[in-house]
């Protein structure tokens, strides 16, 4: 009986190859997704509107190649409908899937001429076509059949005659063997072992693994069995607000998991009802050569895999070993010696069980949904996830620039220097002397072998746990720290690469970004929204305000996001007010809000360090002092240094007296604040614009008064109008006058500067998204309390705030006070937030904040008239919605951006939300609201 | 904003006839941006005295779009002296309120048109660059001038004067039409500020209203420039070069006292306009203000052409494929270089994406033949961000970029240029302080243009050439680009790096 299902890889090229007539497209369409199928037929359809005609077979099938390449590039299974009985058609299909690295699969249908021929007669289409063309086709196939498996294809199905091919109901899509996703951990993952028996012991044991060594009863047996902890269960309290955004490497936030406690550790404890999850092993490969135990640590590693505590990838010095004992001719050297030494008393059968483990280990996992890639050498991203010959040999060796270096070694290409893919790659294979993390790599190999020491990653904890090697059991032929060695011996000759001593592999990274990750259209994904676009020509506009006036990218950890205004209200005179504010909140759903009283300066995010060197090890910026002020574009708000240094020493001595680097077990804070005055900062445009409309009003509408005083007196008629109109002009004048001047002081110290902070945005390892505003607020007081000096008046100033239960209409009536009295006696008004600081609300995101702006102040927005009789009503026709709508997808951007760089990523990670803020803020919106 | 004339002719009350406005009523008419009220606060036979009241909506001319210069959403735009002062907009309410009087036509006193009368304006108020301004426009056309100051804010005597002024005018006779056709071009041109686009004929209209009296102005260029807003650069290129000159020529002595601006800025003032047809008619200049337009060849050549052409010719001797222009601004090296058949490719790169739209109009890439424009490339770009586009050239060119640049963000540049594009050649020129001292208006310690973020002596500057050299394996040599002055230097400095076994 035919066979009713064929086996392909899910991830493959299929090429079906038969005479035209074969049945090849009715084949692919039973069995196929319309989508998956490439036709060449189509393609010339698409070029010349003839699905036959052969002179447009050349450009049909350029067509046909970069539609399959784009699908293969994307990781999409394709079949390719063509004839493909001739190999020159084959070969460039053949090349792509090599490319790409996917597997070519061929799917033969060989049915008989007369078939074939009968079939092409009855499509109207190609009667014109001779039985010669089908005669050929067939000749040309049977000569293929016998060199596909030399052409490349691992897979080949024949079907012969059309019972076989109809026989075939299903496709089944074998999964790849490194598909591990479904497996999330958590994992252990382990550097180089070579031979290392009880350092790697030790360190599973430090992991709270129980490693237990038992006589042996038989070979297959191991004498050793090993119980994997087991892991907390999670807790039962709902997500916090801030869920994790897709694909992200997740940190714990302020206390890090630690080891785990006696209670999970044994198997004698007790075990919590349900599935108990254990941790996972995973070793990178190379367990034996240069140790002094290889077959031991062999015996460990194959019991864990065996048992399903670990999982395991080849190293090179593991697959050359396997050769040896396949019987292959390999160079017995670096440290495969003392291997088959040690293997030498070992009874055969323990060799076969090597030889079955190591022939089985696939080179490389793909797990945790995606989000984590385990390989010996590592994995470049187009690679993760593919099954080819060079995959595998990227993943066992790596790839050498064909550069030989000083010690004769051959120089290795950093391709994490270049990743930039979302999964964290864990590899091994380079000694390094501790290791680092690069653009979401790490190289967890540090040279235990060479007196270095073993280590681990947690994951996802991403916390490294190591042991230090019992002895140097090899002498390296590199030394493990040569880089540092070649620094010293640079900085003899320059001095000027102390950066390189005083940073991380990814600060120093991390100074050059890629234009690439900023312009264009890009598309953020972000844990509070599903994703912001930030469109092109934004992003060129942006581009120019952030090389020509933004500080060094590093500083920027968080643009803060623009605010709408409350709806208009309806009231006489009044354009905003509290009752529409509340109203908002109150109708999505907001318990509370927080009303804080609104500061008419600067807005300002400060980052500032302890020390210059706590800005050093965690900015990675040398000799740019202890922080900085900047704008919401990105500029340093300060232009004279003396004023910067004494303003940025004097917030740090607060936070110094007001125990706040303890507290919060940082070296390090970012604060979003408001410093005033606003002219300190905006002294030009106050003077150009804002003093300049009143002296010109003031100037002009007197001498308009007079002139109609005397049209008056001579009764013409209309003049009394257009003077009492004149008179209430020039009145709105001299009040707008006085609204500027209240923003308004000189600044010619720091004892004339007001910095009023409203959020604790981060430090060290966490944001505080997650707390209230009113835990903001006393933070935050607690702070200016502790600047208030004996002499001279305090930096740091509190604001003012109230919590309003919005079901209580006292309560919300006396907000509304509050905010009357504040306006009447002339202040900017107030900001009403939502008592958390990521509202959710019925239907996702709420605005973060809403400014309600007082009656005088507006003056300074919409002019001195736009009070008079017909401005008013005209202005009241304003639209919030686009302004709101930026608002989310900013204050989405920076709450990423933030996260993501307490989360240690990549500058350009942080950057990209940063960089998005300020190409949002581009976007043509009514500057008034 | 009023704007009043008065007279003693007598009887004085003719002035109703000549402006065709009744002394009796006061009339009120709609113009561009809001109304306009005309009436007379006095009218007697020994004295009469109109008065024209502009009365702006500022609600109406954000809403309504006519807007100042068509800034679009400028936050300005509710905030602004365009109700109080005399601006185009006067200009525009002039010529619909007193239209007849302004071409010289009275029906009912036929002759009056013709009499030179003794005339007093008041205009409450303008707006002007400074206090002598009014007197340079007004003077040379007979009349006396009188301003009255006004402080910027009387709380804050530290910020002295605004740049506003009541202005009186007398002449003992001039003929009305004159006085209004004064008040129409040099008003705006005052306020230096268009309500409206200005488009090809605003060169006509000039020409219409100022044709008898402009070009014996003394500041006719003044005028000129200012009433065409910078338009006359995308006229006519010969007014371009003219008016160039004139910038870089006056560029120390502007009397502002704003630093200079530099050819290379991206703040250049003028706006994007639409390419205009340029084979049009001899200019307006040429027509207009005859002798003025100087002979090819016998103009001075600017700092900044000598520079580039320096940087040019460097190149050329280079004999290079693939060159890059880094920081290319409006694209007077790219032109050059196109002049250079032996280069195959171009690539111009700006971080401003206006700095390239003029680039793009000034190449007239559009109607190039395609051959040409396959040899040339403009893209947006920052030398702070690694960038694979530059890669694979055999020079760059930066011509003043660098100081443009923090002193902190120039190793990220290096890295950039010298670590990843690595062009074997690279020209570096910037300002060398030392020769700031040459510059009278400039002040010690002061750089020549507001944008540059330092300016560096020659010293300064061999120091980082022979850092980056270093650095990246390069071999530089020095150049002074300019006439070179005994102590110290050329005006600018160039750093030729030359990759080393290359």
């Amino acid at each position: 009986m035919p066979q009713d299902t064929l086996k392909v890889p899910e991830l493959s090229l299929i090429l079906l190859i038969g005479s035209t007539g074969a049945g090849k497209s009715t084949f692919a369409r039973r069995l196929f997704k319309p989508t998956e199928i490439v036709s060449s037929d189509a393609c010339r359809g698409l070029v010349a509107d003839d699905e036959n005609d052969q002179s447009a077979s050349k450009d049909a099938f350029e067509l046909l190649h970069y539609m399959v390449a784009k699908r293969l590039k994307r990781g999409l299974l394709t079949v390719v409908d063509a004839t493909n009985v001739q190999e020159e058609a084959r070969k460039p299909l053949v090349a792509l899937a090599r490319q790409y690295h996917v597997l070519p699969v061929a799917v033969v249908l060989d049915v008989p001429d007369a078939v074939a021929y009968e079939r092409n007669a009855l499509r109207p289409e190609r009667r014109g076509m001779g039985p010669h063309v089908v005669a050929r086709h067939r000749q040309l196939l049977r000569k293929s059949l016998r060199n596909l498996k030399q052409e490349g294809f691992r897979h080949i199905h024949v079907l012969r005659g059309v019972e076989e091919v109809d026989a075939i109901q299903g496709i089944l899509r074998d999964r790849l063997y490194n598909n591990r996703k479904e497996e999330t951990g958590p994992f252990d993952i382990i550097g180089d072992v070579h031979g290392c028996y009880e350092e790697l012991r030790a360190l599973l044991e430090k992991l709270g693994y129980q490693v237990m060594e038992e006589p042996m009863a038989d070979v297959r047996d191991l004498g050793v069995r090993v119980v994997a902890p087991l892991v907390a269960q999670p807790q039962t309290s709902p997500p916090g607000p801030l869920s994790r955004g897709e694909g992200e490497p997740v940190m714990p936030l302020a206390e890090s998991s630690g080891s785990p406690s006696p209670r999970e550790r044994g198997p004698g404890g007790e075990v919590p009802a349900g599935e108990p999850t254990r941790r996972k092993a995973v070793f990178l490969g190379d367990l034996v050569d240069r140790g002094p135990a290889s077959p031991q640590v062999l015996r460990l590693v194959m019991s864990m895999v065996r048992d399903g505590t670990a999982l395991c990838v080849p190293g090179n010095h593991d697959i050359k070993l396997l050769r040896h004992l396949n019987g292959k001719k390999v160079t017995i050297n670096h440290g495969l010696a003392e291997t088959l030494a040690q293997l030498e008393p070992e009874p055969e059968a323990f060799k076969s069980e090597v030889r079955r483990f190591l022939d089985a280990l696939v080179s490389h996992y793909v797990l945790d949904g995606g989000k984590l890639v385990v390989a010996h050498a590592g994995l470049t991203e187009d690679m993760h996830g593919r099954g080819s010959g060079a995959v595998r040999a990227f993943a066992l060796f790596g790839e050498s620039t064909g550069e030989i270096d000083e010690f004769g070694l051959p120089v290795r290409y950093e391709w994490a220097r270049e990743y930039r893919g979302r999964a964290l790659v864990a590899f091994g294979h380079t000694p390094v002397p501790d290791a680092e993390w690069l653009n979401n790599t790490i190289d967890l190999d540090t040279g235990c072998v060479f007196g270095g020491r073993l280590t681990a990653l947690r994951y996802p904890e991403r916390e490294l746990v190591d042991v230090p090697a019992a002895q140097v059991y090899c002498e390296p032929v590199r030394p493990l720290n040569y880089r540092a060695l070649q620094l010293q011996a640079q900085n003899q000759t320059s001095p000027t690469t102390d950066n390189e001593q005083l940073t991380t592999a990814q600060h120093q990274h991390d100074d050059l970004l890629d234009i690439r990750d900023v312009t264009g259209k890009q598309f953020i994904e972000t844990r509070l929204m599903r994703g912001v676009t930030i469109r092109e020509d934004n992003a060129v506009a942006a581009l120019e305000v952030m090389s020509r006036f933004a500080l060094h990218p590093k500083w920027l950890l968080y643009l803060p996001p623009t605010m709408s205004p409350t709806e208009t209200s309806a009231l006489p005179d009044l354009l905003e007010h509290p009752a529409e504010a509340f109203d908002y909140y109150k109708r999505l759903g907001v318990e509370r809000v927080v009303c804080e009283e609104k500061h008419m300066g600067s807005r300002v995010v400060v980052v500032l360090g302890r020390d210059e060197a706590a800005i050093q090890r965690r900015l990675g910026l040398v000799g740019e002092g202890i922080g900085k002020c900047y704008t919401r574009t990105g500029r340093n708000f300060f232009t004279d240094a003396a004023l910067e240094t004494a303003f940025l020493a004097r917030l740090r001595d607060a936070l110094s007296t007001a125990g706040f680097w303890e507290k919060f077990d940082t070296d390090w804070v970012c604060l979003d604040a408001e410093l005033l005055p606003w002219s300190a900062k905006a002294q030009e445009l106050v003077k150009n614009q804002y003093a300049a409309v009143a002296a010109a009003a003031n100037a002009a509408l007197p001498q308009v008064e007079a002139a109609l005083t005397e049209a008056a007196a001579r009764n013409l008629d209309g003049a009394e109008a257009l003077l009492a109109r004149t008179t209430a002009r020039r009145q709105a004048a001299a009040h707008y006058a006085d609204a500027y001047r209240r923003y308004c002081w000189p600044v010619n110290s720091l004892d004339d500067l007001k910095l009023a902070p409203f959020h604790l945005l981060a430090t060290e390892g966490r944001t505080y998204f997650d707390r209230d505003h009113a835990w903001h607020m006393e933070t935050l007081r607690t702070l200016a309390l502790a600047d208030s000096t004996e002499h001279g008046p305090s930096l740091l100033r509190a604001t003012p705030y109230r919590v309003v239960p919005l079901h209580d209409p006292a309560e919300v009536e006396a907000a509304i006070q509050w905010w009357t009295d504040l306006t009447a006696a002339g202040g900017e008004g107030m900001v009403v937030k939502p008592y958390d600081f990521v509202p959710q609300g019925k239907s996702g995101l709420l605005q973060p904040a809403l400014k309600c702006r007082g009656r005088e102040y507006l003056r300074i927005i919409y002019g001195p008239d736009y009070l008079l009789p017909g401005n008013l009503d005209r202005l009241r026709q304003r639209n919030v919605k686009a302004k709101r709508n930026l608002a989310l997808r900013e204050f989405a951007l920076g709450v990423e951006g933030l996260e993501r760089f307490v989360a240690g990523q990549p500058l350009r990670r942080v950057h990209q939300c940063v960089f998005g803020v300020l190409a949002l803020e581009s976007e043509a919106v009514d500057p008034r609201l | 904003m009023l704007l009043t004339i008065s007279t003693t002719y007598q009887p004085a009350t003719d002035l109703g006839y000549l402006l065709h406005k009744n002394p009796a009523r006061l009339q009120s008419l709609e113009v561009a941006g809001g109304q306009a009220h005309v009436f007379y606060p006095e009218a007697t036979a020994e004295r009469c005295t109109a008065a024209l009241l502009l009365d702006l909506d500022p609600v109406g001319l954000v809403r309504g779009r006519a807007g100042a210069s068509g800034e679009g959403l400028a936050l300005e735009q509710y905030v602004n002296d365009r109700p109080y002062v005399a601006s185009s907009f006067l200009s525009a309410a002039l010529s619909k309120a007193f239209g007849t009087a302004m071409n010289g036509t009275c029906k009912d006193r036929p002759n009056l048109p013709a009499v030179a009368l003794p005339l007093a304006v008041k205009v409450a108020v303008v707006s002007a660059p400074g206090p002598d301004w009014p007197r340079r426009l007004f003077e040379p056309l007979g009349y006396e001038v009188e301003i009255e100051t006004t402080p910027l804010d009387p709380t804050v005597p530290e910020w002295g004067d605004s740049r506003y002024y009541t202005l009186h005018l007398r002449h003992d006779g001039l003929r009305l039409q004159d006085v209004l056709t004064h008040l129409y071009v040099l008003l705006p041109v005052l306020d230096n500020d268009k309500h409206y686009f200005i488009g090809e004929n605003e060169a006509e209209k000039l020409l219409h209203r100022g044709g008898d009296w402009l070009p014996q102005h003394p500041e006719r260029g003044f005028i000129t420039r200012r009433y065409l807003r910078y338009l006359a650069a995308y006229v006519n290129p010969t007014l371009e070069r003219l008016l160039e000159g004139e910038v870089v020529e006056k560029s120390f002595a502007e009397p502002t006292g704003t630093s200079p601006p530099d050819p290379l800025s991206k703040k250049e003032g003028a706006p994007v306009l639409p390419l205009l047809n340029s084979s049009g008619s001899p200019s307006f200049l040429e027509r207009g203000l005859g002798g003025e337009v100087p002979m090819e060849g016998d103009r001075k050549i600017s700092l900044h052409d000598q520079r580039l052409q320096q940087v040019a010719h460097e190149i050329y001797q280079l004999a290079p494929k693939r060159v890059l222009d880094l920081g290319c601004g409006e694209g007077k090296l790219l032109r050059l270089l196109m002049r250079q058949p032996k280069i195959e490719y171009i690539l111009g790169m700006d971080v401003s994406h206006q700095a390239l739209t003029r680039a793009a109009q000034r190449l007239h890439l559009d109607e190039m033949p395609p051959r040409q424009r396959a040899r040339i490339d403009l893209i947006q770009g920052s030398l702070l961000y690694r960038d694979d586009r530059l890669a694979g050239f055999d020079a760059a060119a930066l011509v003043e970029v660098i100081e443009h640049l923090d002193e902190n963000r120039l190793a990220a540049l290096e890295a950039v240029v010298f670590g990843q594009a690595r062009p074997p050649h690279v020209f570096v020129t910037s300002p060398n302080a030392d020769y700031n001292q040459l510059f009278e208006k400039l002040n010690a310690g002061e750089f020549r243009h507001d944008d540059h973020r330092f300016e560096w002596s020659r010293a300064e500057f061999a120091a980082w050439a022979a850092g980056v050299a270093e650095r990246h394996g390069y071999q530089v040599r020095l150049v002074g680009m300019g006439e070179d002055v005994e102590g110290v230097g050329a005006p600018s400095q160039m750093a030729v790096f030359g990759l080393e076994n290359n």
